[in-house]
């Protein structure tokens, strides 16, 4: 009769689990450090001076170079741990569940589309840091300094300079030119469901042509599939598997990828070319200008070092740092950027107009008509 | 034998304990949490997602594309495993080896060696374009469901070739002799004789087969494209990009629920099909092939299972060499150019796979031999009712076991949210259902008189199973050993975690190279990912020279 005693265990096992829960919904949460920025340290022993970690949260596209962490942990005294989480959705809604009770003390990587989202979820801390004096106005889109900007880049099409010219096609100069025959079954962009670029490129297309009017956005994507748009699942899929231009193995000469993707082309070539093999279309107010954020996480373990990680992000070591790490332009004003910056990636004279509350609001519904429209 | 029945049903406990704080914790925590997000507990997404066209869809494709995906690695897999156990061949072993590379390698690689063969840039297509003088690449399967039935062939094949090849390697051969020396004709021997005391193996592969493709992601994703959703899809669409958990939670109840039945109604039919046996041993069953038949049958499906499964690898491999210089991606993988802090030396990055891979091998083995001996003594309501459970892993949706891991060990005692602790724990979890499903079908064949036998001329329970029970099962054992070592060299189940650890693994160094443009950053993704493969052979050949006690030499 050993079974019955083993289905007894098992059951009180999972009952048990089941009674737990109620439990980790923290009754005490840490109420102490409200608005003030001169936070109290929350009351742990303080460790030996040199031993403490912060700990910063973030996605699996982060990069720095090693020197740029050395010297922010020469400066506070302290170690700097890294927590990649999965892609820039997966790691905001991991720090959302953890809520309360947070991974880490710093999260990075909250972006324009998220930042709503991440806000209501109210799990970040204010800080009005020095540094922000630095950083230009249209780049804070968080008045209540919750979410502080780190850097930007540009979702744009990409495309396949040998191609074009080879065949004598006119490049692309608008969105809507990619409905039109010449471009038939040459585009590939991601799905806007499992691909950050593809959503930016969603929300392009919503702030371009509207939701109403005579030629609403859905309009476009409905003249893109009969165009044989080729939608992919991610970015790597589509830039290396279906794209035709550069390091791109597929055989579409246009992608949506970012402005600086044919800078990094030339740089990440041997030998290095003259000129990129791809090249940019960046129209006016039609390109998405995505913007990174990092935060204080409530109730982190070391909120002073925290602090000193999110100033040292803002300040001009680590933010020359970012382009050649990940590929983005740094917030901070007067930044230098890299020679292959300079030469190779272009920056489009006015981002797509529309705000983060306009993309909370309506990323649900754009994506389920974009689904039916473009996929069913 | 009562004693012992009850000695193996306490040692059953350590597995249940492993899943229930792995497994069942978290996924109730998360589960629970998704139906109260209000505040309220409210259970009605699960009526209302049945009006849900998405759903509908997606559990459709779902069960179809798995079904038809299981069938044609059955197709594939049965004719080698044939041929496998019963013939001797040259470099068999090395075949072998190959035939379960694929399973290690992720989605975004494979689909990378389709491409570097049947892409419209591919090997393939440019032959056929120069020899017919065609101006568009003939070939086209990207994005269309074919491809996905043959990626998921090409992952699985190997568990149908090892899993009913290994049990068919022990039957005796006296029984098909005999059958033919009295007049059975060759079919007829095969469908009454061979087929019956297969099913359970055949049954098991196929259950891992459709249980993989039933939750399959990256595959479909990425090979398949997103007009092809599955209910794993939606999941991930539902919990990450909309951020809605209730219907995660939900969808993610329907397809383990799934799980459950095939499960169920499976191990019932497993247990049916079982039949005591007097195994023989792999080496005295299978002989060199004599007859010109013979002969052209082992050539033409080992030439054909290495055409299917080795020349993707291959041309993978080849396009990792760069043209004038072959090792140019291989010597960029030891520098660090950009002086990144995420920065991936080769040898750190094989150190932690094979690291993970072996705690992972050893603790799964642990689990999975305690867990399918008791399953295969007790064939009551125990089995019946333990047996589906302990697969459910397999069908659990990652992503939100993931979230129910940051809500399940956040305090003390179970602090692990961040430690790389939890990267074996997590593979082991998806792990452990193989090596329950490989070992089960031969303890279950065991032939129980032996090891009475053995107890009534005064051997000790323990004593017993070492020497008889071990070395019988010493084959399946290995294959286990296989799978579970390939199930974490390839990194499946990290999802799973909430932080990728500070111990970076061969397929973190593949995605890391991928996730920016540029030639070297291709070049060097697919130099790891031939490194990824060579090492796993290396594991294959390691895990198949260990014999314990006197395996295949009984």
């Amino acid at each position: 009769m050993s079974y019955r005693v083993i289905v007894l265990a098992l059951i009180t096992m999972v009952l048990l689990a089941g009674c737990v829960t109620p439990v980790p919904t923290p009754t005490s949460e840490p109420v102490a450090a409200t608005a003030t920025p001169a936070a109290t340290p929350t009351p742990t022993a303080p460790p030996a001076p040199g031993s403490r970690t912060v700990t910063v949260m973030t996605h699996d596209s982060f990069s720095v170079s090693q020197p740029v962490v050395d010297a922010f942990q020469a400066r506070c005294g302290c170690q700097v741990r890294f927590l990649k989480s999965g892609d820039a959705g997966l790691a905001l809604n991991k720090a959302i569940l953890a809520k309360g009770n947070p991974l880490a003390d710093v999260f990075y990587g909250v972006d324009n589309s998220f930042l709503s989202r991440a806000l209501a979820a109210d799990i970040f801390e204010p800080y009005a840091s020095p540094a922000l004096a630095d950083i230009p106005d249209e780049l804070k889109l968080d008045p209540s300094n919750r979410l502080l900007p780190v850097d930007f880049g540009y979702v744009a099409l990409n495309y396949d300079k040998k191609y074009f010219a080879d065949n004598n096609i006119p490049i692309p100069q608008t969105l809507r030119d990619l409905t039109q025959s010449p471009y038939s079954g040459l585009v590939v962009v991601e799905n806007p469901a499992t691909s950050s670029p593809g959503m930016a490129f969603l929300l392009t297309t919503v702030a371009v042509f509207g939701e109403t009017g005579s030629y609403t956005y859905l309009d476009f994507w409905r003249d893109m599939r009969k165009n044989k748009v080729v939608v992919a699942d991610g970015w790597d899929d589509a830039y290396y598997n279906q794209f035709s231009g550069g390091s791109g193995q597929g055989d579409h000469p246009l992608v949506v990828s970012y402005a600086t993707s044919p800078a990094a082309e030339v740089y990440f070539a041997d030998p290095q070319p003259a000129e990129s093999p791809t090249g940019n279309i960046l129209p006016p107010g039609q390109t998405f200008r995505q913007i990174e954020f990092v935060g204080i996480l409530k109730g982190a373990a070391n909120p002073d070092l925290a602090q000193q990680w999110v100033d040292f992000m803002l300040g001009e070591q680590f933010q020359a740092d970012i382009p050649l790490q990940m590929w983005v332009y740094p917030a901070r004003k007067g930044t230098p950027l890299p020679e292959v910056f300079v030469k190779h990636a272009q920056v489009p004279t006015q981002p797509a107009a529309i705000t983060p509350e306009q993309i909370e609001a309506g990323r649900e519904g754009w994506l389920k008509a974009w689904t039916d429209v473009v996929l069913r | 034998m009562k004693q012992r029945a009850t000695l193996s049903s306490l040692l059953f406990l350590f597995p249940l304990a492993f899943l229930a704080v792995f497994f069942f914790y978290p996924l109730v925590l998360v589960i629970l949490r998704s139906f109260a997000a209000e505040g309220r507990f409210d259970l009605t997404p699960l009526l209302t997602i049945w009006a849900e066209t998405y759903f509908r869809r997606a559990l459709w494709f779902t069960v179809w594309q798995a079904t038809a995906s299981t069938a044609l690695t059955l197709a594939l897999g049965l004719p080698a495993a044939f041929v496998f156990a019963r013939y001797r061949f040259p470099g068999k072993r090395l075949v072998q080896a190959l035939t379960t590379i694929p399973f290690v390698l992720p989605a975004m690689v494979v689909s990378a060696a389709f491409m570097a063969l049947l892409g419209p840039r591919g090997w393939l297509n440019e032959l056929l374009m120069a020899l017919f003088g065609l101006p568009r690449s003939p070939i086209r399967l990207q994005q269309t469901i074919w491809l996905i039935l043959i990626a998921h062939a090409f992952y699985n094949t190997s568990v149908v070739v090892r899993l009913v090849g290994g049990f068919w390697a022990h039957l005796d051969r006296k029984l098909t002799d005999a059958a033919r020396v009295l007049g059975g004709s060759r079919w007829r021997v095969f469908f009454e004789i061979t087929l019956p005391l297969l099913l359970p193996a055949i049954i098991a592969a196929g259950l891992l087969v459709f249980l993989f493709c039933f939750t399959s992601f990256g595959v479909i994703l990425i090979l398949g494209g997103p007009q092809f959703a599955t209910l794993e899809v939606e999941i991930y669409r539902q919990a990450v990009t909309l951020f809605r958990l209730s219907d995660a939670a939900v969808l993610s109840l329907v397809q383990m629920g799934l799980t459950f039945v095939i499960m169920a109604v499976y191990s019932r039919a497993q247990t049916r099909a079982a039949v005591p046996l007097n195994v023989r041993s792999a080496e005295e069953t299978a002989l060199p092939a004599i007859t010109w038949p013979g002969k052209a049958f082992v050539g033409l499906t080992v030439g054909g299972l290495l055409l299917f499964l080795a020349v993707p690898l291959f041309s993978l491999a080849l396009k990792s060499l760069a043209l004038p210089d072959p090792l140019r991606f291989y010597r960029e993988l030891f520098m660090n150019r950009s002086s990144s802090i995420f920065y991936i030396p080769p040898g750190l990055a094989i150190r932690n796979s094979l690291l993970f891979a072996t705690l992972a091998t050893g603790l799964s083995l642990v689990l999975g031999t305690l867990t399918a001996t008791a399953l295969a003594r007790s064939r009551g309501a125990l089995g019946r009712w333990l047996d589906p459970i302990v697969l459910l892993p397999l069908g659990a949706s990652a992503v939100t076991l993931g979230f129910g891991y940051i809500l399940a060990f956040g305090r003390p005692p179970l602090d692990l949210r961040a430690s790389p602790v939890l990267v074996p724990f997590a593979h082991t979890l998806v792990a452990f259902p193989f090596v329950v499903r490989t070992l089960l079908p031969a303890l279950r064949g065991l032939n129980p008189r032996w090891s009475e036998a053995a107890t009534i001329l005064g051997a000790a329970p323990w004593r017993a199973w070492r020497e008889i029970d071990l070395p019988i099962i010493g084959r399946a054992l290995l294959v286990a050993a296989v799978f579970a070592f390939t199930v974490s060299m390839g990194e499946f189940g990290a999802t799973l975690l909430i932080a990728r650890p500070e111990f970076p693994t061969m397929p973190v160094a593949i995605f890391r190279l991928l996730s920016q443009p540029g030639a070297l950053n291709y070049g060097q993704a697919l130099a790891m990912s031939t490194l990824l493969m060579l090492v796993c052979a290396a594991g294959f050949f390691l895990i198949e020279r260990f014999r314990v006690g006197e395996i295949g030499e009984f």
